[in-house]
């Protein structure tokens, strides 16, 4: 049986807050806006619980990287059945230019010390749609541009979800008080042996241009007419 | 010292700086055709003001080799022949652009931002230990991108300080490089060996003679209120008079309406088509962005277009 899965957590702006740029465009508006776990941990976090609860993976353990603040993300992949947290304290401008170089070097770090064989995250990068762990390897089926593709990996691996994975399930009130007495370690980057610094800059962050509204049509025979007018069809 | 620093000097300079810089674009097909993104990808790499080569690694090259020797901009094709190539997987490919890239000095790496590009190009930038940027929409300079972030609602403009820039191109943002007018050579590159870790196993692609979705020019899209699966059949009726493509929104594949890889939109196929929007609904969000709206009941309108169509 596969040991340990590290599932990572990110908090992030909650989706269905309207984004707004900061007036000097520097960034987005970020403070005083209600953050939650970004929709694809959260299905992260769930594959990698069903994977436990069909005994496939002995422990679950929730990763994330950010202040203080994250710890309440841990909290929701505790409550929805991750065993542990480890929270990746990571601050101030460090935090700001955190990317997924960064990320990617810490959650390494994470696997090996922890002995991870496999790790899941929620974010469109290989897009796996159905995983069955067969062995000591793992099958994976991804949503690819004209339909879907099977592939045998060995572990340690790392699998990235698609939207189709699974559907989270609701974190429940006893299972909420249940997380509360679950351990969140903290550790620095540092003691990973991370170097934080970026080499990517952010210039400017601006809204795009707005689309704007185009022309009203009354009929069908006004609709054909003009787009074929305009060479559209 | 600043006097030195004349309008004249920057130009050699940077004259120089761009023939010391060139441009890897790995190329995305299916061992027969050449998957137009990568048009798109080579058009991005040519705005860098250097010299562009492709790579096109596989287990058959020959004829995409030779679709890519008549595009125009490239300098030199690159041709990796192996059945470890099957399935084009990172594990396998990441190697051998890491080889390529120590043969030839390349300082920067492209590929289309597609499912194929999205899982092969981090893998290369972490080999590198640098950070990747993915799914450009603009090129501002050798290293300045815009990307979009927040699911599209807001651009962000990112200079890259890393000694090799490795990105991914939105292919919507990108005209397709002219397929002829090119005359690149094609040079075959010693393919690296397997790397044992994955294996491709299978592919189930849904078959259609439509255009594909992400290149089409024309997209008939649908969402919820088609209510029915049945009830695509009149933008396949519709989409077969215009050639056009057909798409769905999230909320119609999440109702199993149709098949995944119909999905457009943030978390699905990026497409840049001009909008024409029939809704019921006189106050319904789409028309603010459409560029031709239509106040109608689909189920009407829809049939009536196509019939206006056949003359």
């Amino acid at each position: 049986m596969a040991a340990r899965v590290l599932v990572g957590v990110k908090r992030v702006i909650d989706y269905a807050v309207k984004i707004r740029v900061k007036p000097d465009n520097t960034g987005v508006v970020t403070d005083g806006v209600k953050h939650s776990m970004n929709p694809f941990c959260e299905i992260a976090v769930e594959e990698a619980v069903r994977l436990k609860e069909k005994k496939l993976v002995k422990e679950v353990v929730a990763v994330s990287c950010g202040p203080q603040q994250v710890q309440e993300t841990i909290r929701t992949a505790l409550a929805m059945g991750a065993d542990r947290g480890i929270h990746v304290e990571v601050s101030g401008k460090d935090y700001d230019t955190l990317g997924p170089l960064q990320v990617s070097k810490i959650l390494a770090a994470l696997a090996k010390k922890e002995e991870a064989s496999l790790v899941i995250l929620g974010k469109q990068g290989t897009f796996a749609s159905e995983v069955t762990i067969d062995g000591d390897k793992i099958k994976v089926i991804r949503e690819i541009d004209g339909g879907l593709e099977t592939i045998k990996i060995n572990m340690p691996a790392v699998v990235t979800a698609d939207l189709r994975l699974n559907t989270p399930r609701y974190a429940t009130l006893p299972n909420i008080m249940k997380a509360k007495k679950k351990k969140i370690a903290s550790v620095k980057p540092g003691e990973l042996g991370v170097d934080l610094t970026s080499r990517l800059e952010v210039l400017r962050v601006e809204e795009p241009a707005q689309r704007q509204a185009g022309v009203k049509v009354e009929t069908v025979e006004d609709l054909v007419g003009k787009l074929k007018e305009a060479g559209r069809i | 010292m600043l006097k030195a620093v004349n309008k004249t000097n920057l130009r050699t300079l940077s004259g120089l700086i761009q023939r010391f810089q060139s441009t890897l674009v790995v190329a995305e097909h299916n061992n027969g055709t050449l998957t137009p993104i990568t048009l798109n990808a080579i058009t991005a790499a040519s705005k860098l003001g250097s010299d562009v080569s492709c790579l096109v690694a596989g287990t058959e090259c020959t004829k995409v080799a030779e679709e890519l020797s008549k595009v125009k901009g490239l300098k030199k094709i690159l041709v990796a022949q192996h059945d470890a190539y099957k399935g084009a997987l990172p594990e396998d490919l990441t190697p051998l652009i890491l080889a390529t890239q120590k043969q030839f000095n390349f300082t920067h790496i492209c590929a289309g931002a597609s499912a194929f590009g999205k899982n092969l190009l981090p893998r290369v930038a972490a080999k590198l230990d640098v950070a990747p940027i993915s799914d450009i929409i603009e090129i501002k300079s050798a290293d300045t991108f815009v990307r979009t972030i927040y699911a599209g609602n807001a651009l962000s403009t990112v200079k890259c300080n890393e000694k090799i820039k490795v990105f991914t191109v939105r292919g919507t943002s990108f005209e397709a490089a002219a397929k002829e007018g090119g005359s690149a050579a094609s040079e075959q590159v010693s393919p690296a060996p397997p790397a044992g870790i994955s294996e491709w196993l299978e592919q189930s692609l849904t078959k259609s003679d439509r255009p594909e979705l992400t290149s089409a020019k024309v997209v008939v899209s649908g969402g919820r209120g088609l209510k029915s699966g049945e009830n695509f059949k009149l933008l396949y009726d519709l989409a077969d008079k215009l050639n056009a493509a057909v798409g769905a929104s999230r909320a119609a594949v999440d109702a199993g309406y149709v098949p995944n890889d119909l999905q457009v939109g943030q978390t699905g196929k990026i497409v840049a088509p001009t909008i024409v929007a029939i809704n019921k609904d006189p106050e319904a969000p789409i028309f603010q962005v459409a560029d031709y709206g239509l106040v109608a009941d689909l189920f009407k309108a829809v049939p009536e277009m196509t019939e206006a169509l056949k003359k």
